[in-house]
């Protein structure tokens, strides 16, 4: 298909760009087979917008007379206002955009265009290898194993074609164990706790059905992972009366009887088409024109946003605990294991080991616990709040994530390597990006898109050092402690950073950062000259006393 | 002491809010001036001390099988669960306490036993830190449209205004009597704020005695004086603080509001914010929701909805943002005026000067603000606070929200202040404590007739003493932000105003960021200072060292040299260490007698903790539970971490209950 096709009208003089916070600003509108251009023409004060047709997520049009008004409406909950003179001319535009943006077919999508402008110092594809993970995981411990079993995909779909499992379960006992769960997840180590040994799996649900079914391979896999004598938690991400139910569909839970080691307990955390609801909400909220303190603060409760944040960590503190508090090895997992599941895992893991509050750590923990652990990112970003279309794939899982992240580390401020700014890079591309990172729902996929090879992968870029120096927070002092954040409603806060970026004005607080980060600039540029003056100073002095001695 | 029926009670245990597990058993002592529970333990004897004019309700519960239980609610919003073994002794505890905590003279209150052991002059000096006469100088004034009115001059006139008032040149003595007799407690229209840059001014008054139809030509003359005194606008806005219903309701009470018919060249407007009452009942409801045991979000955000404060607090801010606009957009003067005048009008004059001088942005000029729109324009502080025994009717947390206020706008212009947080905090606490005598009674009339500044200790001097605590790290008085008018966002804006968690869940240090990137940057800031020092010093050596070497002289003052490094090296790990150092540093009670000694341990609380100087640090914060406390950021690269974990068990309980 040619993009040329879907572009009428590739270009429009003229236009009028209205941003919140900004001066009205005239143009030249052009439409590219991936991007929307805009080109302000003063010459004193030349600006342009590119916006990535996938990075929309609605339009509007509506007429004055001849003059149409395009609303745009963005993936990372931009709302941009484009006046076009000329009917045939909005109308033609507004088409090719909600087309060029709704483009059903992935390797049409921008990063299979993409060149980069950048040279590539390290490809991201082969940044973080599950090999790498294990060659350190085994000079702390010999209990586990690497597993090909899945690697033609032929095991688990959505699992990566290696695994970490315990040492003692050969792939014949995964084949089994994996038709005893549902989409064949067999449970897998997500996190081992050097501290004391304990272990995080992760898994989605057991088929036991109505009639209890059992699978002794599974059972002999989870207990491998205990200590003699100890007992294990499972975390189910669902209540107990779910859990139940699904039995009549084939699903089910540990049941005791057969899990006599393991106690379960039920976590609540809510399902996507719910997710996706409240986000819609809470934008809806944040958005709102009113002046009225009081309906402002009724929105916030009714969209439930800050509900699933304070549930989703408090699970995730409760994963922690129990490894680190109680010292017991742990299972997770909902009913497909690929949503809550991994937002519980790897929250974890950010609260328990201080390599995830890396900015290295926490790129391996995304590609380790989301994207090799197979969550749909493309069902689950394919749209963000504005869209209108109901479908039932869709859900801020990731943003979410990120949030918790977010409230965390604005609990520890100084305990995480990444800025704020990290957190929001990652939420944009998830949704629309230029790389191929978050493109396909699982390895799988990647592999048959041939992604490795056609796409600059994100961590490429991210991972230079000019884009690195963004992204550091510059109170970051390592912390190899487990932060434990509060989750009471008063510690936790909407993240302004990305649900009113586009609706405050945000010059203050920039100038707030930008002094920051001069303060401990300034105060390492003293250090530096101290040093090197020290230095100067005991040569001068050495060279002084050297006829002396 | 008399009122002390039990001055010792043992084997009392003081509960933890969030977390049943953690309740510490102790000694509970009540003294003339204190409350004090000191911990059992030989390695912690952790100490909570509550001072009794903190205290704002002590409530028996039913008594259980482990004991009778006493709940004291502090001012500032401290919450102490006490369980007292015998019930005997919890009602003699309750009945002492309930008299201590409502004294009935202002001798009894804890300024006039306080002592700081500074001498006189230095407890003089400490008075003359804030100075009126200095501010309206700086303001501008007396100048050609603006005098020093003497008329009030042993309160003659009002007896809560101070004595000495600024009044347009044009207002004679005669027109003034004249208005203040047609103003409510004869509150008549006088200066706050003058703007140096346009002559647009702020002045405050209490409403007139209009009723339906009164008039008085003397309140009219006296606010054409004050348009006169701006050439550059031909009309005055009135702004009338309350909600037009309740000012219309005045009128049937022979007060009300001005009729733009009677007074030449003003417009009339009103800004609905809610009389005492309903700022009581408000903050009441929201301190509710802040004391539930778990609270769900939606209890939480329905709860904080219901109880308005916020709301309250937006239109505080919102009156402030229109007179502030009015004053420097449009360079029109404005007369603010309530019911009488010493509530709201305080709020909003103070928030409309703040946006408008970046002075009172400054630690001192804040001091200066409070001062002059508070304490000498009679803000009932007295009544308002309940220092003494009195109407609880009369209580609201009115100086509260303009503190909150000051708190939001720090929120939207971090670089705008040059104290910070705890700045603000350690005011409120002291507005409550009655440590220092600045915010004694009712009027200036009645601290003369006390004697405060000969019996008593200036709060600002104190502050001022310990400001490096208070300042924030990102001010700059050459940054934008620190230059000229604040312009907050108008709309949309309801979601700018956040709950202040630093303030009413003040004590329970668990529920905040456990890192401070204030405090964190102070210390960087002040190792700064240190770098830029030795940098001289370094500097100085080399260029001697090059001059002595040219010479061919040499230098033997290598070794003095090197333990000088090690000095800095040896400084710079002490303060890696800090944490570690202050848990070492334990008394055993009483260790300063709360009305000599150290201030700091008069303060409050307890003495294993950070900075002794700083209130908050109270009660209930748990060693463990900070990270590594800030302070202990490692400078020179080598972190010296705690072995332990952070927040150890502060949060299981939580994680496991639902």
């Amino acid at each position: 298909m040619e993009f040329a096709e879907l572009i009428k009208t590739p270009r429009a003089d003229n236009v009028v760009l209205h941003r919140p916070f900004h001066l009205a600003v005239e143009g030249t509108l052009c439409l590219t087979g991936h991007h929307l251009i805009f080109s302000s023409r003063r010459q004193d004060n030349a600006e342009e917008l590119w916006l990535l047709h996938s990075n929309i997520d609605s339009i509007d049009k509506r007429f004055v007379g001849s003059l149409g008004t395009i609303v745009i409406k963005c993936k990372d909950l931009r709302i941009i206002q484009l006046d076009i003179p000329g009917m045939e001319e909005c109308l033609n535009i507004a088409s090719s955009i909600e087309a060029l943006s709704t483009l059903d077919s992935v390797t049409l999508m921008y990063p299979f265009f993409y060149r980069p402008m950048f040279e590539v110092l390290e490809d991201g594809w082969s940044s973080f290898l599950l090999e790498q993970e294990f060659e350190l995981l085994s000079s702390v411990t010999d209990e586990w194993r690497l597993s090909c079993v899945n690697k033609e995909f032929s095991v688990c779909p959505s699992y990566p074609p290696v695994v970490i499992v315990p040492k003692s379960v050969d792939d014949e006992a995964l084949r089994k164990v994996a038709l005893f769960r549902h989409g064949g997840r067999f449970p897998v180590l997500s996190y081992y706790h050097k501290k004391n040994g304990m272990a995080m799996m992760r898994s989605s649900q057991p088929l036991t059905g109505t009639n209890g079914r059992r699978c002794k391979e599974d059972e002999k896999l989870v207990n491998a992972t205990l200590r003699s004598g100890r007992r294990g938690f499972v975390i189910d991400t669902r209540p107990l009366t779910v859990a139940q139910q699904a039995r009549a569909k084939g699903g089910g839970f540990e049941q005791e009887v057969h899990y006599p080691q393991w106690r379960r307990i039920h976590k609540y955390i809510e399902r996507f088409n719910i997710l996706q609801e409240s986000f819609i909400k809470l934008v809806e909220a944040c958005n709102d024109q009113s002046h009225n303190m009081d309906r402002w603060l009724s929105k916030l409760e009714a969209s439930n946003w800050l509900t699933h944040i304070k549930e989703l960590l408090t699970a995730a503190c409760l994963a922690a605990q129990c490894i680190d508090r109680e010292g017991a090895s742990v299972l997770v997992h909902g009913s497909e294991g690929t949503d809550s599941t991994l937002q519980v895992t790897s929250l974890a893991q950010i609260i328990l080991d201080p390599r995830c509050r890396t900015i290295r750590g926490f790129e391996a923990l995304i590609v380790r616990e989301w994207l090799q652990a197979g969550h749909p990112f493309q069902q689950r970003c394919a749209q963000s709040a504005y869209s209108n279309s109901k479908q039932k794939w869709e859900a801020p899982v990731f943003l979410l994530f990120l949030e918790c992240v977010w409230q965390i580390h604005r609990q520890f401020p100084c305990s995480f390597e990444f800025n704020e700014q990290f957190l929001l890079m990652l939420f944009e591309h998830a949704y629309a990006s230029q790389f191929g990172t978050f493109l396909g729902n699982n390895e799988n996929e990647r592999a048959k898109l041939k992604l490795p090879q056609k796409t600059m992968s994100l961590w490429s870029w991210v991972n230079r050092p000019e884009e690195l120096s963004r992204f550091q927070n510059p109170l970051y002092e390592a912390n190899n402690l487990v932060i434990w954040p509060s989750v009471a409603p008063q510690s936790l806060q909407l993240w302004e950073g990305v649900f009113l970026r586009w609706n405050r004005p945000s010059r203050f607080l920039e100038e707030a950062e930008e002094e920051r980060i001069n303060i401990i600039k300034y105060n390492k540029e003293l250090q530096a000259r101290v040093n090197a003056l020290r230095r100067r100073l005991a040569e001068l002095e050495a060279e002084d006393e050297e006829p002396e001695e | 002491m008399e009122h002390i029926r039990m001055p010792k009670v043992e084997n009392v245990r003081l509960l933890d809010r969030l977390s049943s597990r953690r309740a510490v058993v102790g000694t509970l002592y009540l003294t003339a001036t204190h409350v004090i529970f000191v911990e059992n333990g030989s390695e912690t004897r952790k100490e909570t001390w509550v001072l009794h004019s903190q205290i704002s309700s002590i409530e028996k519960q039913a008594t259980t099988a482990t004991g009778s239980p006493l709940l004291i609610r502090c001012k500032n919003f401290q919450v102490i669960q006490l369980v007292i073994p015998q019930e005997r002794d919890c009602h003699d505890v309750y009945i002492s306490l309930i008299r201590l905590a409502r004294p009935v003279k202002y001798e009894e209150l804890y300024c006039f036993s306080f002592n700081p052991k500074l001498d006189k002059e230095e407890r003089e000096q400490g008075w003359k830190l804030v100075d009126l006469n200095e501010e309206y100088n700086r303001m501008g004034v007396p100048n050609s449209y603006w005098q020093i009115s003497d008329v009030n001059r042993d309160y003659g006139v009002c007896d809560s205004y101070p004595t000495e008032v600024y009044v347009p040149k044009s207002a004679t003595a005669h027109i003034i009597v004249g208005s203040s007799k047609f103003r409510s407690r004869r509150r008549f229209p006088a200066l706050s704020y003058y703007c140096k840059a346009n002559n647009a001014s702020i002045c405050r008054s209490s409403q007139p005695l209009s009723g339906f139809s009164a008039r008085c030509l003397e309140d009219e003359q006296m606010l054409q004086a004050i348009r006169k005194a701006n050439p550059g606008s031909d009309f005055i806005y009135v702004v009338d603080t309350r909600p037009k219903l309740n000012a219309m309701a005045n009128r049937a009470a022979g007060k009300g509001y001005e009729n733009e018919d009677n007074y030449s060249n003003i417009k009339f407007q009103f800004i609905g914010i809610e009389n005492i009452h309903v700022m009581r009942n408000s903050l009441q409801k929201m301190l509710e929701v802040c004391e539930l045991k778990s609270p769900s979000m939606s209890d939480f955000l329905w709860g904080l909805e219901n109880s308005g404060w916020l709301k309250h607090i937006k239109a505080i801010m919102d009156a402030g943002i229109f007179i502030a606009k009015a004053v420097a957009e449009e360079g029109v003067s404005v007369l603010v005026h309530c019911s009488d005048g010493w509530d709201r009008t305080a709020q909003v004059c103070s928030v409309a000067s703040l946006l408008l001088d970046p002075y009172y942005r400054t630690m001192k000029g804040f001091m200066v603000l409070i001062e002059k729109d508070w304490v000498s324009f009679g803000h009932k502080f007295n009544h308002r606070y309940g220092n003494l025994d009195g109407d609880p009717k009369e209580i609201s947390p009115v100086i509260d929200q303009f503190i909150e206020c000051v708190w939001q706008l720090m929120e939207q212009f971090p670089c705008a202040f040059e104290f910070n947080e705890r700045f603000l905090i350690h005011i409120q606490h002291h507005i409550y404590s009655c440590q220092f005598g600045n915010f004694l009674c009712n009027s200036q009339k009645e601290r003369r007739e006390l004697k405060i500044k000969e019996r008593t200790y200036s709060l600002w001097a104190h502050l001022w003493k310990n400001r490096a605590d208070y300042l924030n790290p990102l001010y700059r008085s050459d940054h934008s932000q620190s230059q000229g008018t604040l312009h907050p966002q108008i709309a949309p804006c309801n979601f700018l105003y956040k709950f202040w968690s630093g303030m009413y869940n003040r004590f329970e240090k668990g529920l905040h960021p456990r890192q401070s990137v204030t405090d964190y940057l102070m210390a960087v800031k002040e190792e700064t200072q240190q770098l830029e020092e030795e940098l001289e010093v370094l500097q100085e050596r080399l260029a001697n060292l090059q001059k002595s070497q040219s010479g061919n002289n040499k230098v033997k003052s290598k070794q003095q040299d090197r333990s000088k490094q090690f000095g800095l090296y040896t400084s710079n790990n002490s303060l890696a260490n800090t944490p570690q150092e202050y848990s070492n540093d334990l008394k055993s009670f009483p260790s300063r007698s709360p009305s000599q000694g150290d201030e700091d341990s008069a303060l409050i609380l307890t003495q294993d903790n950070l900075k002794s100087s700083d209130p908050d640090l109270s009660a209930n914060s748990d060693q463990e539970s900070g990270v590594e406390d800030l302070s202990c950021r490692s400078p020179s690269g080598g972190g010296c971490l705690p072995s332990e974990d952070s927040g150890k068990d502060s949060d299981e309980a939580v994680f496991l209950a639902g």
